[in-house]
């Protein structure tokens, strides 16, 4: 948290001034009882009535005054905070920019909205209410003190320990309920992951008639829920009266000591006024410090898990080449090339060597978890590999501009996402500066002619997020297109057309190869008629590269090949081979 | 119902949440005693501290005797209220955290009897956010009205009465000045209303933005549009700034507002009271309890229109979990039927209508014979609507007309769960429950043995990968089945139906996620599986089809063709196309 205090940098005149305004507004509060007191001793007991009018005229005027403070901090406090907050975001969202698949993976997608969201609102609302607060309820709590003792000595001792008995009593119900409501707020999460868990499974659940059985566990959580619930509030519960009591058991002590001062003469009757009216700010005051604690200690909290996320740094290092300096255009070597993700306990590609020439159609094919998306990834440098290495047009990727190299490499995505926006933002993406007929020959390679022609809108048709009016087919030939727009050097389809039937994977594989400038295409797939074609195909099992060649030859030679084709052709292999 | 229906919304909703309450209605009635002692005693503390200070008036004229007996008095006064206090909120969190316990537990049994149609038009989060927010946000402001309205409400009245009896005349003061306290703090409210809802409409787009560029990073980064991504975020973020300033700052004039009103009334007090202590019509113990009102007075009223908002937010969210529990339900299952335990798996489906919307049709006049132990084929481009025929077989959703015949006997009439009792269903979609791997096999037979359970895990050709779980069958799994490979899963999924068996299965042919040597494997278990039982598969792999008694092939939602392998490839129609389309390369 502390590190993130630089972000407040240029509020500074904001954070002093916010504070001191509101301590001002403090200080005219103290000043209201004794002003009660000189009312009372020298205004009503003299029966000066000019007297009275003139202390009440300087209340309101305090209280104008006090008003004109207190707006003036919010101010400040608003600005401040509400600057350090957009930063904040600025930083969190541009630092996430340059993490790798790495650590993307390592802190998950969800944690960094969290932190962006709602961490970001928690600090921001903390920074808000420390600099209003943080130094005024201490400031009111013991000017009231300090007050007390100026009126009488003995009095005020009264005062130091009722504050010393009010702080034990909040801060020790606080530590109490502090992890207390933790585990609450830990239970709820368990009743709605009960409740998600019932939709998301709600056809096998019916399927299997756990209708009841789900109810009984859902009824046991919540019971649990509010038996956690019941007994947090019951400690919580005794805050009030406690402070309550305590406060007026001072007063209690307060007019007694007071009544034997003023009996000798060393106090009035108006001073003890003042000095009940000083009590009774200190527990508005002290409640609200608590408050505040409360909201400190979450907003800190949050404060943490966002530095944590801006203290990862990127493993890779970017490179300094540009898509000029390579040897040629398009070709791929792995020299004997090893990948073991952060933290796993294998390899998850082990030795893997193989080349590619400028145009070729590489296919690679495997059963799941065999390492195909990862062989993949490492040609974009989304991972490094961690043996070995990886070459495009004779460089290691290493020491290519990351920006440069990948916007050489065009890459369809298993998972086929669309952005907001409309089918022509979206294919932008691959070239800013596409014109439409570049942009209507990528669709009609990608098989994706008639999803444009079918909407109204044509190339302007909205796309809602996550492309969620589009069917998972037309989802697919649209980032197709959206990577052949880009004109890549290299191309990667990772198994790109499992959402698509078997003639329109055909034709677009067909147009792939019947392009103007043929990129060197990777086919990914667990379809033997996928990669069927291709000049060669890299047969992985388990990480290993189990054969590469022709489908002839793999079919002749390669018994993990074999094996596929089969499982997916059945009887043909007999007749084929 | 219908009744309660003609009243506005809002007040059925109260009334329902009353229903709710009746239970606990012995409780709110002591909570309501223990309000009132506890305001009574607290606005009469001042008076007797008031008496106290009367009877210290100055240098040897302390009245010892009377302080005693006035400062014991004190003392019982704030025993009793401490512990009434204490009382008061116990009784209040009963109320409220039962009440809210048994609308979840409501809401949560009726999802169960919601009929899919429901659950598949609407998004799960905004279920689950009513189930959970919405009922924390209702609970929240049940206990503040509670708490907070019958003990402000008392102390207002109470604190008039009390002044009254001290001084019509100041009283009168108080009364005129302090609803420009109110005024002030609505006005606030009113006019950052506009403020709020620009603030929240911003920071709605930009959460969007974030949720779609964090989710898709890796895309951002194969596409190098980091600083573009970036760009959009910074406008928005310009924007959110502006107007979260703006909402920020004004709405945090209503306590420096409100407090100056507070300061002008205790002035006021201030001013009248001397005066009249000055006239003799005054005691300044009397002054000094004033005083202490004129600090307490005005609280309520801020406290109440704070608790109005959020009582009615929390009415708002009460409509919206009702209007949960109110959406029809499934129209409920007959009697269980003995007879239909062991069924022999003859389905027929006669002249079957069904569509999702009723402006669309999509499957008309569909008749189809199977015999017991034939295999029916699914096949189709995807999205071509296999899964309806699921959803129908599964009564997941009703047809519209004709009927689905099952042994004869109509599946309608049958109960579900008799009817899925004897369907065993994979779906591609793998899903499993969170807990161990043994309770997940053992989903449809929970007092399944070990043994069991074990061979079904075999059978599903599941048992090598579990052996080598850290826990074995006892790994626990996630929702989701996080940390296994999409293979695992429906491996597990296929474990599952292979323990209990049924007579009819469902099998959604998974392609694209076990690896195909496996797969090949599971074909196996599935042949065995499908040795003497009716099955519908939606199928992908061509061995699977061919070997099928009858194909169903699908496209855009409607049956185009139905018949064998053979005489559809003769026929030269959709069937024989898709068929080529796999060899054409």
């Amino acid at each position: 948290m502390k590190k993130l205090f630089v972000y407040l940098k240029g509020y500074l005149r904001e954070c002093v001034l916010g504070p001191l305004f509101k301590l001002l507004e403090a200080s005219f509060e103290l000043i209201i009882p004794l002003l009660v007191a000189a009312i009372i001793d020298k205004g009503i007991l003299a029966g000066d009535t000019a007297y009275v009018i003139k202390m009440v005229g300087i209340m309101a005027l305090l209280g104008l005054t006090g008003l004109i403070a207190a707006v003036t901090a919010q101010y400040f406090a608003a600005k401040a905070a509400i600057g350090f907050s957009t930063r904040l975001r600025h930083v969190l969202m541009a630092h996430i920019q340059t993490l790798s698949y790495t650590e993307i993976d390592t802190v998950g997608t969800s944690t960094l909205i969290t932190r962006m969201t709602s961490d970001v609102g928690q600090v921001q609302s903390g920074v808000n209410m420390c600099l209003r607060l943080l130094l005024r309820s201490p400031f009111v709590v013991f000017g009231a003190m300090v007050m007390a003792f100026t009126i009488d000595f003995d009095c005020a001792l009264i005062f130091a320990a009722v504050i010393f008995v009010l702080c034990v009593i909040v801060f020790s119900i606080m530590l109490i309920t502090i992890p207390k409501y933790r585990a609450v707020q830990g239970q709820l999460d368990s009743v709605t992951a009960a409740t998600r868990e019932n939709l998301g499974g709600v056809r096998v659940l019916r399927a299997f008639c756990k209708e009841e059985d789900q109810t009984r566990r859902f009824e046991k959580r919540s019971r649990l829920l509010t038996r956690m619930q019941l007994s947090v509030g019951r400690i919580s519960a005794v805050m009030n009266p406690l402070t309550y009591a305590a406060i007026n058991a001072a007063v209690i002590m307060l007019i007694h000591s007071g009544a034997v001062r003023v009996e000798m003469g060393s106090l009035t009757q108006g001073e003890v006024v003042a000095l009940y009216n000083y009590m009774s700010q200190i527990l508005v005051e002290l409640v609200k410090m608590a408050n505040l604690i409360i909201l400190l200690t979450k907003a800190w909290a949050c404060g943490d898990r966002i530095s944590s996320v801006l203290e990862v740094r990127s493993s890779q290092e970017d490179g300094v080449l540009a898509v000029e300096d390579l040897h040629e255009r398009g070709s791929v070597d792995f020299e004997n090339v090893s990948l073991r993700y952060a933290g796993a306990g294998a390899e998850s590609l082990e030795g893997v060597s193989f080349s590619a020439r400028p145009g070729e159609t590489i296919g690679v094919i495997g059963g799941t978890g065999c390492g195909k998306t990862s062989l993949i990834n490492l040609i974009p440098r989304f991972y490094d590999a961690t043996k070995g290495c990886v070459r495009i047009g004779g460089v290691n990727v290493r020491e290519i501009r990351k920006e440069a190299l990948r916007e050489s490499i065009a890459v369809v995505p298993q998972k086929a996402v669309l952005f907001k926006g409309t089918i022509r933002s979206n294919l932008l993406w691959g070239n800013a500066q596409a014109t439409d007929e570049e942009l209507y020959a990528a669709l009609s390679t990608a098989q994706a002619l008639d999803v444009v022609n079918s909407k109204p809108g044509r190339l302007d048709e909205p796309v809602e997020q996550g492309g969620r009016n589009f069917s998972g087919g037309q989802r697919q030939r649209l980032t197709i297109a959206r990577a052949l727009v880009k004109k890549p050097d290299i191309l990667i389809l990772d198994d790109s057309a499992s959402a698509l039937d078997y003639a329109t994977d055909a034709s677009l594989r067909r147009a792939i190869r019947a392009m103007d400038h043929r990129p060197t295409t990777f086919i990914v797939s667990q379809r033997a008629s996928s990669v069927r074609f291709a000049d060669r195909i890299v047969v992985l099992d388990d990480g290993r590269v189990a054969g590469i060649g022709t489908h002839e030859q793999l079919l002749a030679a390669c018994p993990v090949y074999q094996e596929i084709y089969a499982s997916q052709y059945g009887e043909e292999v007999e007749r084929d081979g | 119902m219908v009744n309660l229906k003609k009243k506005s919304p809002r007040s059925a909703v109260l009334l329902r949440v009353l229903s709710y309450i009746r239970p606990h209605l012995y409780k709110l009635a002591a909570s309501l005693v223990m309000a009132l002692i506890v305001v009574a005693l607290t606005l009469y503390v001042p008076i007797l501290i008031g008496r106290a200070i009367d009877c210290i008036v100055g240098e040897g004229q302390v009245n010892f005797a009377a302080l005693k007996g006035i400062l014991a008095q004190i003392a019982a006064c704030i025993g009793v209220t401490a512990a009434a206090q204490w009382l008061l909120s116990e009784l209040n969190n009963r109320v409220t955290y039962d009440t809210v316990r048994d609308i979840r537990r409501d809401a949560f049994a009726h999802i169960q009897r919601l009929p899919l149609s429901y659950l598949d038009a609407h998004p799960t989060g905004d279920i689950v956010s009513r189930m959970i927010s919405d009922v924390d946000t209702f609970a929240d402001g049940l206990l503040m009205g509670f708490t907070q309205l019958f003990t402000g409400v008392m102390t207002i009245f109470g604190t008039l009465l009390f002044m009254l009896t001290l001084s019509p005349m100041i009283t009168l003061v108080v009364v005129l000045i302090t609803p420009v306290s109110l005024l002030v703090a609505n006005f606030i409210a009113k006019s950052t209303h506009d403020m709020f809802t620009l603030q929240s409409k911003t920071r709605g787009e930009q959460t969007s933005l974030i949720d779609e560029a964090l989710r898709e990073q890796k895309l951002v980064q194969a596409f190098a549009r980091e600083d573009e991504t970036l760009a959009q975020f910074d406008e928005i973020n310009e924007r959110l700034r502006d107007c979260s300033l703006r909402a920020v700052f004004f709405s945090s004039l209503t306590n420096p507002c409100t407090r100056f009103v507070n300061s002008l009334v205790y002035a006021a007090v201030a001013l009248a009271g001397a005066l009249a202590a000055i006239h003799g019509t005054l005691t300044i113990g009397g002054l000094s309890s004033f005083l202490s009102y004129a600090n307490q007075y005005t609280k309520p009223f801020n406290e109440i229109s704070g608790v109005i908002t959020e009582l009615q937010n929390a009415l708002a969210c009460a409509g919206r979990i009702f209007q949960l529990i109110d959406e029809p339900a499934e129209t409920p299952d007959p009697a269980p039927d003995k007879d239909f335990d062991r069924i022999r798996g003859e389905v027929e489906i006669r002249d079957v209508a069904f569509s999702y919307t009723k402006t669309r049709p999509l499957i008309e006049h569909f008749s189809l014979n199977v015999a017991p132990g034939q295999r029916v084929a699914i096949v189709g481009p995807t999205g071509c609507g296999k899964t309806t025929m699921i959803n129908l077989l599964m009564r997941f959703y009703d047809v519209d007309s004709g009927a689905i015949r099952i042994d004869g006997r109509e599946t309608r009439t049958l109960g579900r769960r008799a009817l899925r009792r004897n369907i065993g269903m994979v779906l591609q979609d793998t899903w499993l429950s969170a807990g161990t791997i043994r309770e997940n096999i053992a989903m449809g037979k929970p007092d399944a043995t070990d043994d069991e359970i074990i061979a079904a895990a075999k059978a599903a050709h599941a048992h090598g990968f579990i052996r080598r779980l850290p826990d074995g069958y006892n790994t626990v799994i996630r929702e989701n089945g996080d940390g296994l490979s999409q293979g695992q899963k429906q491996l597990l999924c296929i474990a599952r139906v292979m323990l209990c068996l049924p007579p009819m299965l469902i099998l959604d042919e998974a392609t694209s996620s076990i690896d195909t040597r496996t797969e090949m494997k599971i074909q196996d278990a599935f042949a065995t599986m499908m040795q003497g039982r009716t099955s519908f598969i939606v199928a992908h792999r061509l061995s699977t089809i061919r070997s099928a008694d009858v194909i169903l092939v699908m496209r855009d939602g409607h049956i185009v063709e139905q018949g064998t392998h053979e005489q559809l490839l003769k026929k030269g129609g959709f069937y024989a196309e898709l068929h080529q389309a796999q060899f054409a390369g």
